[in-house]
């Protein structure tokens, strides 16, 4: 039985992370880099996560860009709260992962204090190559992770 | 039959924080009567970084990297602007070829803006393709960035007293083919919407401002010229060595969408005539080596390929970059800047003259008093305003962002149209959340 | 410079009441006048040619009296020119009347300097914060606020240090 269980989920593992449709929070100067990890030269489309969905209830990857500050960390917050599962969160950038630059009375140092996250991608900004492989990351533990479907959960 | 009567008030939407337009984060609240709008309101504020009080807190030379994520798309010229205000505090005078060498990079950044601000407005309105070959011409441009100051988007490349390091030798090749890509790019894009019967519906007589109107709001830079006022802080208060180069400031009509789109494309060509200029007439610095050995960049190139490298063709100059003590007086005048690495490393006095500058108590101390200067930005005048008490810190530094204005002119200029109007006037205005909100 | 004397000349005259100073250090034409008089000093410079506000800021002199000062940059487009004009403003009575009526991005201007400083400007329409949000307290850019003060707006999962 667990023979067949292990097996679906690595199937199931599989068709999921070459289809991941991203949420991109784009606030800052990371999205640029964004821009430029999207369009030609470095292809993001060629990993299946080219389709950006601008609703986070289609979404599966939220894709947090750029400083949030404590302004709109309460906007964060219900954006992770209204996707559905099963959901990831990649931090891109430095100011996202500790606070960056900007120790001072307006920047969140890191929004691991506001959602959970998988993956942190450091850079100031983060050259395309380095995004990319953060994404290989997560498909990595996408790939190796218990799946969750309905009835069962992750 | 009996009919009620319709309902005549009005709705309010909220277009949020986190909206599909690519250009940060704002929240506009509009009051729509059907799919008019009647009234609209702008919030903002969802970036701040307290970059003022940060700047009261560090030296001189430590703000640099600071002002290069205010205008994040043409960081050079913020950097620019910076150095220049606090060298006409200090009174001092910039060697020539740096001058021309801040020319070059900063009308380099302006075309990376005009670019980013016209690929997203055609690409919210369906025209995917335009958006990708700006993209792509973008990229051959951050590759130049790349080869002169190393890094592709926050570079941090000028120095108070002038920049931080001489060109490479193989600057020239790689300026062409970033040109004539952006050539290319922009007669396929001419080709593509400049006479598309769609484009010219969608953004003619949309989002119109008259003169009189942008100068009480305190417009500058392409917005107001495109309602044809002949303003440009580089025609006006000429500064670097504007005064001695050739080039024409396009103005529009009526102050709409398609004006706009159209004198930011012009603009891109006069920035290509102004390079191709300043690229002829700049004085030469480089000195004449015996034996050409390899440089930093070729090393590199040569490690990727899997070529085998002799050690005796590598001779690498020792701080790794170009501002050697052969180049360092046509660079920066050296008061005010770090003595080059070959002092710092065989005598005491420049050994001593390099700790005393970087330690936050010394450094550069200008006299008191206050001063403003301003540079052309890509989106208007972007102003310093610099109050300082003696110290190495500065007292206060204050940006005057010319998103700001444009900003608070925006809810006019939606009033009565539609909400599918909306999108392209506000990606045309070309806002970047880092200088609005500093 | 004529036009610089010929301007000194006629402010001298017309707002004896107001008038400090008019210097120029480092290049820059600065007026220097009483807070009373800020709305008929700017309405009559406006009249004069210099067209366009660029931009209203304050400076706070801990320990000084009067600790805040009003800057007003302004620019004419006919003589390519710019002038500042500063006010001192007391900390026990800091109320400065607004400009709104003159140029319309005082609005904004002005809302940056409530939030930012704590000056409060008479007869403006709608003054509320700007860049930070409603629940702050406190004034950020005073030297006397801490640079480090966070205050968070929701529950954090694990505290900032």
């Amino acid at each position: 039985m667990k023979f067949i269980t292990t097996t679906f989920d690595s199937l199931l593992g599989w068709a999921r992370k070459y289809s991941l449709f991203q949420y991109p929070f784009v606030t800052a100067c990371c999205g640029m880099e964004y821009m430029s990890a999207m369009c030609a030269h470095y292809d993001i489309d060629r990993f299946g996560a080219g389709l950006t969905r601008f609703t986070p209830r289609q979404a599966d990857v939220l894709l947090v860009v750029g400083t949030i500050n404590h302004k709109i960390a309460p906007v964060l917050r219900t954006v992770y709260e209204q996707m559905t599962e099963p959901k990831w969160v990649i931090a891109f950038g430095t100011c996202t992962t500790t606070g960056g630059l900007y120790d001072n009375y307006a920047t969140v140092q890191g929004i691991d204090h506001i959602i959970p996250v998988d993956v942190y991608i450091a850079g100031c900004p983060p050259r395309p190559e380095t995004v990319l492989e953060g994404l290989m990351k997560l498909q990595e533990k996408i790939q190796k992770s218990r799946q969750a479907w309905r009835g069962r959960k992750s | 039959m009996d009919f009620k009567p319709l309902r005549k008030d009005t709705m309010l939407l909220n277009m949020g924080p986190s909206h599909p337009a690519m250009h940060g984060i704002i929240r506009i609240l509009l009051e729509l009567d059907g799919e008019r709008v009647v009234k609209a309101d702008v919030e903002i504020g969802y970036l701040h970084r307290a970059f003022e009080k940060t700047a009261e807190n560090k030296t001189y030379l430590q703000v640099i990297p600071y002002t290069d994520r205010l205008n994040y798309v043409s960081p050079i010229i913020n950097n620019v602007g910076y150095c220049m205000t606090v060298e006409k505090l200090l009174g001092i005078e910039v060697p020539e070829r740096a001058q021309y060498i801040r020319v070059i990079m900063s009308e380099i950044s302006r075309i990376t803006d005009h670019l980013t601000c016209l690929g997203p407005i055609a690409m919210e309105m369906g025209a995917m393709t335009v958006f990708l070959y700006m993209m792509r011409a973008r990229e051959f441009l951050y590759d130049v960035l790349e080869h002169v100051t190393g890094a592709r988007l926050t570079v941090s490349y000028v120095r108070i007293g002038g920049v931080k390091a001489d060109l490479p030798s193989n600057f020239e090749n790689l300026l062409k083919k970033g040109i004539e890509d952006t050539k290319k790019c922009l007669r396929e894009t001419h080709g593509l919407l400049s006479k598309n019967k769609i484009f010219i519906d969608r953004t003619r007589n949309i989002g119109v401002i008259s003169k009189e109107e942008a100068i009480s709001y305190g417009f500058t830079g392409p917005v107001l010229r495109s309602t044809g006022f002949y303003y440009d802080v580089r025609k006006a208060f000429p500064y670097l060595i504007y005064d001695l180069l050739d080039f024409e400031v396009p103005l529009g009509e009526r102050g709409d969408n398609y004006d706009r789109y159209m004198v930011r494309m012009q603009e891109i060509e006069q920035s290509i005539r102004i390079i191709e200029q300043a690229m002829k007439k700049m004085p030469k610095g480089e000195i004449m080596v015996e034996k050409k050995k390899l440089e930093p960049y070729s090393v590199v190139d040569m490690s990727f390929s899997g070529k085998r490298i002799h050690p005796e063709k590598v001779q690498l100059s020792p701080n790794l970059e170009g501002s050697e003590m052969e180049r360092s007086k046509f660079i920066y005048s050296s008061k005010f800047t770090p003595p080059p690495k070959e002092e710092v490393y065989t005598s005491i006095e420049g050994l001593i003259k390099h700790f005393m500058f970087y330690i936050p108590t010394e450094g550069i101390k200008p006299p008191k008093g206050e001063v403003y200067f301003s540079v052309e930005g890509a989106n208007g005048e972007l102003g310093y305003y610099l109050v300082s008490d003696g110290s190495s810190k500065p007292y206060k530094l204050h940006v005057r962002a010319p998103c700001f204005h444009l900003m608070a002119g925006f809810p006019k200029m939606i009033e009565g149209y539609m909400v599918a109007d909306i999108i392209p006037t506000f990606a045309s205005i070309n806002m970047i959340g880092g200088e609005l909100e500093r | 410079m004529e036009r610089k004397e010929e301007l000194n000349k006629e402010i001298q005259e017309r707002f004896q009441e107001f008038y400090i100073d008019f210097i120029s250090p480092f290049g820059d034409d600065t007026l220097i006048i009483k807070k009373e008089g800020i709305f008929p000093v700017l309405s009559f410079l406006k009249n004069y040619g210099f067209e366009l506000l660029l931009d209203i800021t304050a400076v706070d002199y801990l320990g000084k009296k009067p600790r805040f000062e009003v800057v007003y940059h302004l620019l004419s487009f006919k003589d390519r020119k710019r002038i500042r004009v500063k006010a001192g403003v007391d900390e026990d009575d800091p109320k400065v009347t607004t400009v709104t009526s003159l140029w319309k991005n005082a609005d904004w201007l002005e809302r940056e300097v409530w939030d930012m400083y704590g000056i409060i400007f008479e007869g403006h329409p709608n003054l509320k914060r700007i860049l930070m949000y409603e629940e702050f307290k406190g004034h950020p850019l005073r030297k006397d606020y801490p640079f480090r003060k966070r205050q968070p707006r929701i529950e954090l999962l694990y505290p900032e240090d």
